[in-house]
């Protein structure tokens, strides 16, 4: 039975937007029982699309043609009052943002008796509500209810959002990337509740997501987006194996995948030794209760010249945190970190500033890292300044390095706004590289990005590593970039290193169950992409 | 917050609070006394008799003439017993001074904080639903005429037009001279009264609290749980007050206690204007005439206000917000 028809949607974009509509002229639909999964990059208009469906498009953002078609009503022509009793009754939608998406000042519990109540099935509610968060499997439900979602992990408020979107037993669920922002254990638990529940309920699904291992786990039909229109749209088997359109060949093409290949063992002198390193967190003061939080113990590497080691670990298992001992970032307690040799731990600020030039770090949020204030050709040439390079041959070597993560040269003159988040983080990285670093340091330097993006940034670190003979620490939680770009990898749990080893070894025969577990989450692993 | 841990947030900041409290004394007493003139050489201007044996009597019999150490600690260790000295010049206790004095301040005070914190919110709010219609310009403009208004110039206006004008409101006092009331009558007669004053000081207070909820409730309204809410089929109206005005009013309340403090002190112009007997004239009057233990009684009272009022705040916050712990 078919659920949700939409026909022909055109949605338009305000004047003066980079295309004339958000969606043009897109076609669907999901039946009860069935996962349809939107896949594309950010600004391809799948958001769009699930908002249209609730009734929950901004004003500056009409549908200019094209038909809505829900449980036999015309959704376009509803009226607001008739759209608002459809919202979280019939159909639900979950967010991408667990964090930011409950209201912080309202316990849990009380967030789901208000969907119950603003339909009218509020008498039960102190029944339901337990019931509810029990069926999202969270332990101790009725604890849950009473607690405000500062309370709880991601993972938990995802599942909170999902109870609440289940309250009335909606036959439509859309979820808007519900576990782009989760850890990939999380994501994994999330995506078999959705699929659990789906299938015991018979609700049909809109599930938006723009990674093709998730869209391997949980669909079973695919539409894939690109600027406003589906360019492809069919069984996901289909559609994952056998992809016709270009555009979903190049995406497929993108997401990291495969086995690691075997690589030789690099046995050059060590660049960096780190020893012993602890850093621990205290919070309260004198009077308060005390928790301590041991960031980093237990983890002890080395880092060979020419060597990529990755650090890999969901959030909170304190790879940044050890990252940023290495640049004096965090003071760690005790511990050595051995430069060549020379111990930069004790070291004061200034003894440090010789080092600072040889090892140089790269940020994940390519959106906050760069000065809004400056220009690019400025924010690359900064460093040499400071470290005494005459400006003009600073600013001629900026122009250089511009080229090499292939920018035009023109972007000297240009603010960091004007340019995408791909285009920022090679502003990044150029900024690195101006110190001329033997070590480089990159913090989740994709993890922000779109898949095609961030393979080209991957693309553009692995050449310039080979051409500048960097060596790198690399930083991530996406274990399938890791496979791609890691000599070795070393898997962080809770402040500790768990296990390392060459890439191909860990991922091929994983010691630690931690490890295993993190390689069993990793979505779409039992699809391998065509070659294409 | 935890009911639990009430007591001992209390018992720190209470130690806290006198460590304060003890500071704004010395502080005040230092300042005081660093000002020209003192007690004595205005009495003797005053009456006239102006010879150096009876201004050495007069300081002798004030204890001015002790090193200034030795007047602190006096001054300190009576205080300590809540002991606030003497004016010599009023000839009474300077507790009882004050104490008569304070409940009208903190009429006025208090009905002009309600006056600002309700009247702001509400108009915020209001701007904010109709945000980029006329009623958010109309409220947009009060607000900023409001807030760029010198404040005696404000009460002098409406004295004018309500008092001189209108004739419906007094202009002075706290109740009408020579008549006796009781009940409602003398209720009535008091807010007639008090209207004129508690609106002069609470105007400008009231601009800040619209433009700064309607700020705020456009923030909040932009973001993902509103949108959550608005996806589970909660209606606009409980949108706007369960989900925004709670959350944007976290600000509020912040600058609220920064406020609540400054009002005890911040009346004394709005007393000078409507003849208001509260402790500001009280404080005006005891600087003109360097009347010392009074001066500094009435800083040693409001210092204390400003400390209560910022502990209440703090409650008050972490009541509201769950995120945030009292900690000492």
């Amino acid at each position: 039975m078919t659920l949700l028809t939409v026909e022909n949607l055109t949605v338009a974009l305000p004047q003066g937007g980079d295309r004339p509509h958000a969606v043009e002229g897109i076609s669907l639909s999901i039946s009860a029982g069935e996962i349809l999964c939107v896949v594309g990059e950010s600004g391809s208009g799948k958001s769009i699309t699930a908002n249209a469906v609730m009734g929950l498009l901004p004003r500056g953002l009409p549908v200019t043609s094209g038909a809505i078609g829900f449980e036999g009503k015309d959704v376009l022509a509803l009226s607001p009052e008739a759209m608002r009793r459809l919202r979280g009754s019939r159909m639900a939608m979950i967010f991408q943002e667990p964090m930011t998406a409950l209201n912080p000042l309202m316990r849990v519990g009380d967030q789901i008796a208000e969907a119950l109540r603003v339909h009218g099935a509020g008498a039960d509610a102190a029944k339901r509500v337990p019931e509810l968060l029990a069926a999202v499997n969270l332990p101790d439900p009725k604890a849950i209810a009473r607690s405000h979602p500062f309370r709880l992990s991601g993972g938990q408020r995802q599942r909170v959002m999902i109870a609440m979107a289940l309250a009335l037993e909606p036959t439509l669920l859309i979820a808007d990337e519900p576990t782009t922002a989760l850890d990939v254990t999380t994501q994994m638990q999330i995506l078999r509740l959705i699929r659990e529940i789906q299938s015991r309920r018979g609700t049909g699904v809109m599930f938006i997501t723009h990674d093709f291992g998730v869209v391997a786990e949980i669909a079973d039909r695919v539409a894939v987006m690109q600027r406003g229109r589906i360019v492809e749209q069919g069984p996901a088997a289909e559609v994952l194996n056998h992809p016709q359109h270009p555009y979903t060949r190049a995406l497929i093409a993108a997401v990291p995948h495969g086995a690691p290949d075997s690589r030789p063992q690099v046995t050059t002198a060590p660049v960096l030794d780190v020893k012993g390193v602890e850093k621990t967190y205290r919070r309260g003061g004198m009077f308060g209760a005390r928790a301590v939080v041991r960031a980093v113990h237990d983890a002890d590497f080395i880092l060979r010249r020419g060597e990529t080691l990755g650090l890999v670990g969901e959030s909170g298992s304190g790879k940044s945190t050890l990252a940023r001992c290495v640049v004096k970032l965090v003071e760690p307690e005790t511990g050595t970190i051995a430069y060549h040799g020379t111990d930069l731990r004790p070291l004061s600020r200034n003894a440090w500033k010789p080092f600072r030039q040889r090892i140089q770090m790269i940020f994940q949020d390519p959106y906050a890292s760069l000065n809004p204030r400056r220009k690019v050709g400025e924010a690359i040439a900064e460093g040499p300044i400071t470290h005494g390079v005459a400006r003009g041959k600073a600013l001629a070597k900026a122009r250089e390095l511009l080229a090499l993560v292939q920018l035009d040269p023109g972007a000297m003159e240009r603010y960091p706004h004007e340019f995408s988040g791909g285009q920022r983080q090679r502003i990044g990285i150029a900024r690195a590289l101006a110190m001329e670093p033997e070590l480089l340091i990159a913090d989740e330097p994709v993890s922000a990005l779109d898949v095609s993006v961030q393979a080209q940034v991957l693309a553009l670190l692995a050449d310039i590593r080979e051409r500048l003979g960097l060596t790198m620490l690399f930083i991530t939680h996406d274990l399938r970039v890791a496979a791609q770009v890691c000599d070795r990898v070393a898997v962080m749990q809770r402040g500790a290193i768990v296990e390392q080893g060459p890439t191909a070894e860990v991922f091929s025969a994983p010691q630690h169950p931690y490890t295993r577990q993190l390689l069993d989450s990793i979505p779409g692993r039992g699809w391998t992409p065509p070659a294409v | 917050m935890e009911a639990s841990k009430l007591p001992g947030f209390l018992a720190r900041r209470a130690v806290k609070a006198v460590l304060v409290v003890f500071a704004i004394i010395v502080c005040n007493f230092l300042l005081v006394h660093a000002a020209p003139g003192d007690p004595a050489s205005v009495i003797a201007g005053q009456s006239g008799v102006a010879d150096a044996a009876f201004m050495e009597q007069l300081r002798k019999q004030f204890g001015l003439d002790q090193p200034l150490h030795t007047q602190l600690w006096i001054y300190l260790k009576s205080v300590a017993q809540l002991d606030l000295g003497f004016s010599h010049r009023q000839q009474q206790p300077v507790a009882k001074l004050v104490l008569e004095r304070l409940p009208a301040t903190l009429l006025l005070t208090g009905a002009a904080f309600a006056f600002a914190i309700a009247g702001g919110v509400t108009l915020g709010a209001l701007a904010a639903r109709r945000v980029g219609t006329w009623a958010d310009s109309l409220i947009t403009v009060l607000a900023l005429t409001f807030y760029a208004t010198p404040l005696f110039w404000v009460g002098l206006m409406l004295v004018l037009v309500f008092s001189v004008w209108l004739e419906w409101l007094p202009s002075f006092g706290m109740g009408t001279v020579g008549v006796e009331l009781h009940g409602f009558a003398f209720a009535l007669d008091l807010a007639k009264h008090l209207l004129l004053p508690a609106l002069t000081l609470g105007l400008f207070y009231l601009a800040v609290y619209c433009r700064l909820t309607r700020a705020t409730m456009l923030e909040v309204a932009d973001q993902d749980f509103v949108k959550t809410a608005r996806a589970k089929g909660v209606p606009e109206g409980r949108i706007l007050r369960a989900h925004v005005l709670r959350n944007a009013l976290l600000p509020v309340i912040t600058f609220a206690g920064i406020q609540a403090g400054q009002l005890v002190g911040g009346a004394i112009l709005v007393e000078t204007v409507f003849a208001w007997p509260g402790i500001g004239r009280l404080a005006f009057e005891a600087l003109l005439a360097r009347d010392y233990p009074v001066l500094l009684g009435v800083f040693f009272c409001t210092g204390v206000m400003v400390v209560l009022f910022n502990l209440v705040t703090d409650l008050l916050y972490a009541v509201i917000d769950p995120r945030v712990e009292v900690a000492g």
